[in-house]
């Protein structure tokens, strides 16, 4: 296994090759990129004088972001979904556990290593608003990008408006401020942020769940061309599952911390083995009336449980029809049940 | 204008245009709106942010605060049929015996709904106080509790002493609910009202409007921009686009059959969850700016179709077929 990380990776850090070993499992045959080892997170909940208890936001977790694919992440609210995300940019640290990029455990990463890896792990957040600085141009927004990345690309401003080609906009948007643009416009010159720095791997963290569904649409296809055409890795966050399944190649399902199945997107909406994703689909409602007709009466038993804290066992089981005793006390792992289809449950479905 | 499309309405909204003066310009947010809701049914407004969905549905009850103003249109209510109440001629203190009496608001954040100072079952019973059903607050808790069972919520005696800060978000929606239905509701308007919550959350809520509306008899108005609510909750669907109602079908036949060029984007713009798909439609541009609306039909700007009569003149809202009414000059005969 070691002589085939070194195939893709110069000089990897310490722990690599574990980390890698166990992640590959998950997702067989495809190149990592990013990968996730053991990663936790917990928040501190703060009594009055003391810490109360830690919220258990991300809990063991170990994963393989492919290159050039895109790996969903979907779950309910607080599942810590968000929190992977900016784990894995190391907009936080985590409270133990590590995240590998292109090999290199990026909580060592100094100097100019850091640099490289902030340059090419970026982000797109829900509300392009709160992300454009609302003084600068667009001209400005991305040119500073620019230069806090030191990156030198000859006359900025043609740079710039190829740039903003690229994401369906044009030089006559060149000197606007952000409140001049519609959302949907205004979530292009995110991703045109974005793209100028040229990186690697992006984190989409509900990119059009502000936008309108027909706008939804124009940036969903735009995202699609420019990972195939630049080689991009997508990490993809939404609640949407609908949305998801449009962009993934692989889904990973989190319930209250954990990643409780992932595997191949379609047959994770196809044949869902675990107790909660089945809960999960057959909850969103179907735009088709004749499907509706059809469909078994579903039953959805309570509400996600407090990550504080969760209950013991399977995280699942107080909402689980099929729970056993077993479920109430013993944790399951994740265990492969079709080929490349891993799922963390004791009475797995089909 | 041929609004009453309904045998037995209970709401008949005719020709209705709404302004809001604002600083920029006046948005004209609703440009002549007719439709009427059958009673016993679930009748859904959807449309993109800002078509004037919540708009509409507010004035209902004449719900409008400046800087809007309803600038003409007729709206009846029928509390029973062969009754007919003149929503534009009451005053304000009888609409405010209406509003949370026989037509209730259901809206997206729960949290704005409930007051956080008192207790649940304190403001359910406050509700039927102030439309006079009971005389002192303490009348109402027994109530309170049951309306709190009725909306299955767990433990609803423990339920009705707790603030609304001790609730989830899925227990506070239930909460509403259950105000809104303390007194004698004859129509539920629910503005997005899951919009805020989970998948699975959702869910249950929606199974529990739909039990209400069979126990209850309820009428339901249901807003949203999802059109798989839309599939599943609904008899009867207005397609609305800025400001305007472009389409109105029963549910299914709009799904098989869209006819207006928005409403057939639209529905080729949602992905399907239990669906591949290969390439999603999206539609070109971005809803228009309501202070200078497009001339003529007001999706001119964006449709695939558009011709030369579709700029100057906004097209009449015509019958193409059993219920099912267009507003396109693509089925209007010049
Ligand atoms: N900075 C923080 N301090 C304390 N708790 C936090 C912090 N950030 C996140 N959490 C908690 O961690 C859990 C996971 O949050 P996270 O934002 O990752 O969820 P999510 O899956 O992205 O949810 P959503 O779908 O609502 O965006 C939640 O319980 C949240 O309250
Ligand atoms: N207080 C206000 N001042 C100015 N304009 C307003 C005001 N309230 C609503 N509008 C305008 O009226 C139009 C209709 O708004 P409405 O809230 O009904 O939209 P909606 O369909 O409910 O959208 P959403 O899906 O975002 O809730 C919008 O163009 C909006 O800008
Ligand atoms: S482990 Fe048990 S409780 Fe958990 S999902 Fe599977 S069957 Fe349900
Ligand atoms: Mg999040
Ligand atoms: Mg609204």
């Amino acid at each position: 296994m070691a002589g085939v990380v070194t195939e893709h990776v110069q000089g990897a850090d310490k722990g690599y090759d574990e980390a890698v070993r166990e992640a590959w499992r998950f997702l067989p045959g495809e190149k990592p990129l990013v990968v996730l080892y053991r990663l936790k997170k917990y928040f501190p909940v703060k009594g009055l004088i003391r810490v109360k208890g830690w919220v258990r936001a991300v809990d063991n977790v170990t994963l393989l972001i492919p290159e050039g694919k895109t790996l969903g992440l979907v779950g309910e609210s607080g599942s810590g979904k968000t929190t992977i995300g900016r784990l894995v940019l190391r907009l936080i640290e985590p409270t133990s556990g590590s995240v590998f990029f292109m090999g290199r455990n990026i909580f060592k990463l100094r100097g100019r290593d850091l640099r490289w890896f902030r340059r090419n792990a970026q982000m797109v957040f829900q509300d392009p608003y709160g992300s454009l600085n609302p003084r600068m141009t667009v001209y400005d927004i991305i040119n500073e990008a620019l230069r806090t990345h030191k990156i030198d690309v000859g006359d900025p401003k043609e740079y710039i408006i190829k740039l903003l080609y690229e994401v369906g906009l044009n030089e006559t948007h060149l000197y606007r401020y952000p409140h001049e643009f519609s959302g949907g416009q205004r979530q292009r010159i995110a991703i045109a942020r974005v793209l100028a720095l040229q990186p690697k791997f992006i984190v989409l963290d509900e990119p059009t769940s502000a936008l309108d569904v027909s706008v939804q649409a124009q940036i969903l296809n735009m995202l699609k061309d420019l990972q195939r055409r630049y080689n991009l890795t997508y990490l993809f966050i939404s609640h949407d599952l609908g949305v998801v399944r449009y962009m993934s190649d692989y889904i990973a399902v989190m319930y209250v911390g954990k990643i409780v199945e992932i595997g191949p997107a379609e047959e994770v909406f196809e044949k869902p083995f675990h107790p909660y994703t089945k809960m999960l689909l057959a909850s969103i409602p179907v735009p088709d009336p004749e499907y509706v007709k059809k469909k078994p009466p579903i039953r959805v038993v309570g509400e996600p449980p407090s990550p504080v804290n969760p209950p013991p066992g399977c995280r699942f089981h107080p909402r689980c029809p099929y729970a056993s005793e077993k479920c109430k006390r013993e944790e399951p792992s994740l265990v492969e049940v079709e080929h490349g289809h891993w799922v963390a449950c004791w009475h797995p479905l089909n | 204008m041929g609004a009453n499309r309904c045998r037995d309405p209970i709401i008949v909204v005719e020709d209705l245009y709404i302004n809001f003066y604002t600083y920029a310009g006046i948005v004209k947010a609703i440009d002549g709106v007719s439709f009427c809701i059958e009673r016993g049914e679930t009748y859904c407004l959807v449309g993109e942010t800002g078509c004037g969905k919540s708009v509409t549905s507010r004035a209902l009850t004449r719900l409008i605060l400046p800087p809007g103003k309803i600038e003409r249109g007729r709206i009846l209510y029928y509390p029973e049929p062969g009754k007919v109440v003149d929503i534009m001629k009451l005053s304000e203190e009888e609409l405010r015996m209406i509003r949370g009496d026989e037509i209730t608001y259901i809206f997206q954040d729960p949290g704005t709904a409930l007051d956080p100072l008192y207790t649940i079952g304190y403001q359910i019973s406050e509700t039927m106080l102030v439309h006079g059903y009971i005389n002192r607050i303490k009348e109402g808790i027994s109530k309170a509790i049951q309306l709190l069972k009725e909306t299955l919520i767990p433990d609803s005696e423990q339920r009705a002493k707790s603030y609304p800060h001790e609730l989830s978000g899925g227990m506070k929606q239930r909460a509403v609910i259950a105000t809104s239905l303390a007194n004698r509701p004859k129509l539920i308007i629910a503005d997005e009202p899951t919009t805020a919550l989970d998948a699975t959350v959702q869910a249950q809520i929606m199974e529990l409007l739909r039990n209400l509306k069979k126990q209850r008899g309820l009428t339901i108005l249901l807003i949203t921009h999802n059109m798989g609510l839309v599939a599943e909750m609904c008899d009867r669907v207005g397609v609305m686009y800025a400001g305007q109602l472009v389409e109105e079908a029963p549910t299914e036949e709009l799904f098989q059959n869209p006819l207006h060029p928005y409403t057939r984007a639209l529905l080729r713009a949602v992905p399907n969850p239990l669906k591949k798909i290969e390439k999603l439609e999206s539609i070109p541009g971005t809803v228009p700016n309501l202070i200078y609306p497009p001339p003529g039909c007001r999706f001119h700007p964006r449709c695939a179709h558009v011709m030369d009569t579709c700029r100057r003149q906004k097209p009449m809202f015509i019958r193409v077929g059993d219920k099912h009414y267009v507003s396109c000059w693509l089925y209007s005969r010049r």
